[in-house]
């Protein structure tokens, strides 16, 4: 095997990952500030990938797409924030997962209503096709590069905000004392909402993204949402560094492991028993990482000791 | 009696009443539904030992579901085509006899609980609902990547399995081995929790220091009622491969985890008919609104967004009153 295929390999999870993170970060934000299990993020991927898709259909330009996929979710977000998930935040965590999985299904069959059940396709925006050369001699596509380049970009606003402005402050310390923080006159609702819609937004960004690769249909979001709720599990759940790590190392196993497990059974077994037993390990190994890391470390890598 | 028993009892009844009037009506589709409210509820006594009584919120019953699904599928597969299922180190048939496979079923699924369980009980919370979701995932995904057994196709069993003196092609006669491994369940159910380990499995919910400060270890007591639980809901797993015939990685996927958790929910945690009430309410409303429109699904969301935001303590709390075991 080259190491050219095997840089691009790598590329190809990096990307993979970057996409993760940004589903994952909504969803370990609202975790982290709220202690919300929200099965309805994946949901809000595909509003953002829908309405990417359809805008893109109607006007012809991609970016005014990207910026509806934005809108769409973060808008969205705050509607089901205020209408249903507000009235969760004091319930336990088996009510909150029973009516978010009840909102997948009234996102999943409205959008199926709206749309209808065939896929919508959207194309890679002209000045984005076609592939550059990296140093070593890679062509590597621009899109997927682009892709990492702003997942890059928005993973250090998203640290910015929190770490270094009066919102992030705000969040911070709402995670470690709503009340206190709520006596000192910040307004909780609206932080909340305003949390949720972020988060609400980022995933609308990754579906928007992703749309371009593979096909925008009803259903999508629920495999990226599983790989996400891995992601925040492994990193240590309210933990955006975590959250970040968590996807980067998910990415690159999955790419990876897919890449290398059947080729390495393959200097053992025959070449068609490699290449099952490969790809069944293959599918199988974020979620062996993630058992181990919750053996060894209950609460992920970057997760609060208490 | 109090009310709840006799909301019980004539939910039991209920359900044994309608597949039989459909019997003599020669609806024989209604019998089928019926079964399956059947085999849903067993699946849901099972997670309610985990879930209702113990508070262990598992998102991966699917596991165990699918596990029992495809105990009863390969073996019954391997005696349909005389192959024997095991060579080395002695020969181990397939076979079709119901009363061979409930109980490799029951052994398979809890062995695997015993795996999953000792390796999730190390987490808590959130944690754990996710970490029995990644095990379920593992499963389905390791399913549909097996080539053996049919992979993402899934495995067609051609004949129901059998049961001595019965003939279990006849739809009705299905229902009663399935009705009657339900009351079995639930009168274990009944048993367990008012048994010492059933009341030890309580305390280990509300209050882990105080039991272990009397001298019982939460993880122990834990780690038997989910392998108890996987066991039950493997055990509708198999009934559910001989009802449809068919087995498919579908029976692992995150979706069944979910649905057997809302016939749960929406029947009430921790309630002993819970479970029933939830899947007959669930497949009922499955077949009313499917009849309604095509996207019956967004009312049923609906619904239970109501159910769970405005009726907690589910169906039977709403019938019953009072706060059940929990």
């Amino acid at each position: 095997m080259s190491t050219i295929l095997l840089f691009e390999q790598i590329l190809n999870g990096l990307q993979f990952g970057i996409m993760l993170f940004l589903m994952a970060a909504g969803l370990t934000l609202v975790f982290g500030v709220m202690g919300l299990i929200n099965l309805a993020h994946g949901s809000l991927y595909m509003v953002g990938a829908f309405a990417c898709a359809a805008v893109a259909a109607a006007t012809g330009s991609f970016w005014l797409g990207v910026a509806a996929s934005l809108a769409a979710a973060a808008a969205a977000g705050a509607v089901i924030e205020v209408a249903v998930i507000r009235r969760l935040y004091g319930r336990d965590h088996l009510d909150q997962v029973l009516a978010t999985f009840a909102l997948i299904l009234v996102f999943s069959e409205g959008t199926r209503w709206i749309f209808g059940s065939f896929p919508l396709y959207l194309n890679v925006p002209a000045s984005l096709s076609g592939a550059v050369i990296l140093p070593g001699g890679v062509a590597y596509p621009t899109y997927r590069l682009a892709i990492i380049v702003v997942g890059i970009i928005v993973a250090a606003g998203l640290f910015a905000l929190i770490g270094k402005t009066r919102i992030g402050v705000q969040i911070r310390a709402g995670e470690a004392d709503r009340e206190m923080i709520a006596a000192l006159g910040i307004d909780i609702a609206r932080l909340y909402t305003f949390v949720f819609a972020l988060g609400a937004a980022l995933a609308g960004l990754a579906g928007a993204l992703v749309g371009t690769i593979q096909s925008v249909q009803v259903g999508m979001g629920e495999p990226v949402l599983i790989l996400a709720f891995v992601v925040i599990v492994i990193g240590g759940i309210g933990s955006i560094k975590g959250a970040l790590v968590g996807a980067i190392l998910v990415g690159l196993t999955d790419t990876l492991g897919r890449f290398l497990l059947p080729s390495l059974f393959a200097t053992m077994m025959s070449e068609s028993d490699a290449t099952s037993i490969g790809s069944a390990l293959a599918s199988m190994s974020i979620y062996i990482l993630m058992a181990l890391v919750l053996i060894f470390r209950p609460r992920g890598l970057f997760g609060a000791t208490n | 009696m109090t009310r709840e028993t006799t909301v019980n009892i004539a939910l039991a009844i209920a359900l044994l009443a309608v597949p039989i009037g459909a019997q003599f009506a020669d609806h024989p589709f209604i019998i089928t539904l019926s079964t399956k409210v059947a085999i849903f509820a067993i699946a849901g006594v099972g997670l309610n030992i985990a879930l209702g009584y113990g508070g262990l919120i598992s998102f991966g019953h699917a596991a165990f579901f699918g596990l029992g699904g495809y105990a009863a599928g390969i073996l019954a597969s391997q005696a349909l085509n005389y192959e024997p299922l095991v060579t080395w180190p002695f020969e181990i048939q397939g076979t079709t006899q119901m009363l061979i496979i409930w109980p490799v079923a029951l052994c398979i699924c809890g062995a695997a609980a015993l795996v999953i369980g000792a390796m999730s009980l190390r987490t808590g919370g959130v944690y754990f609902i996710m970490i029995t979701l990644a095990f379920a995932q593992m499963i389905y995904y390791f399913a549909i990547s097996w080539p053996a057994y049919g992979g993402e196709d899934g495995l067609s069993i051609y004949v129901r399995s059998k049961f001595p003196g019965l003939n279990t092609l006849d739809p009705i006669t299905f229902f009663a081995i399935c009705f009657a491994l339900l009351i079995a369940v639930l009168g274990f159910s009944v048993l367990l929790t008012h048994s010492r380990f059933g009341l030890a499995l309580s305390a280990a919910r509300q209050n882990p220091q105080r039991l272990t400060s009397v001298g019982v270890r939460p993880f122990q007591v834990q780690l038997t009622a989910f392998v108890i639980s996987g066991m039950i809901t493997g055990l509708a797993g198999a009934l559910y491969a001989d009802l449809n015939r068919f087995v498919s990685p579908a029976m692992f996927s995150w979706h069944t985890s979910g649905e057997i958790m809302i016939f749960v929910i929406l029947g009430g945690v921790g309630r002993l008919f819970g479970p029933l009430a939830g899947a007959a309410l669930f497949i009922l409303l499955e077949h009313l609104l499917g009849g309604i429109t095509e996207f019956w699904q967004f009312l049923l969301g609906m619904l239970l967004l109501l159910i769970v935001l405005f009726a907690r303590g589910g169906l039977i709390g709403l019938l019953a009153g009072g706060r059940g075991n929990v």
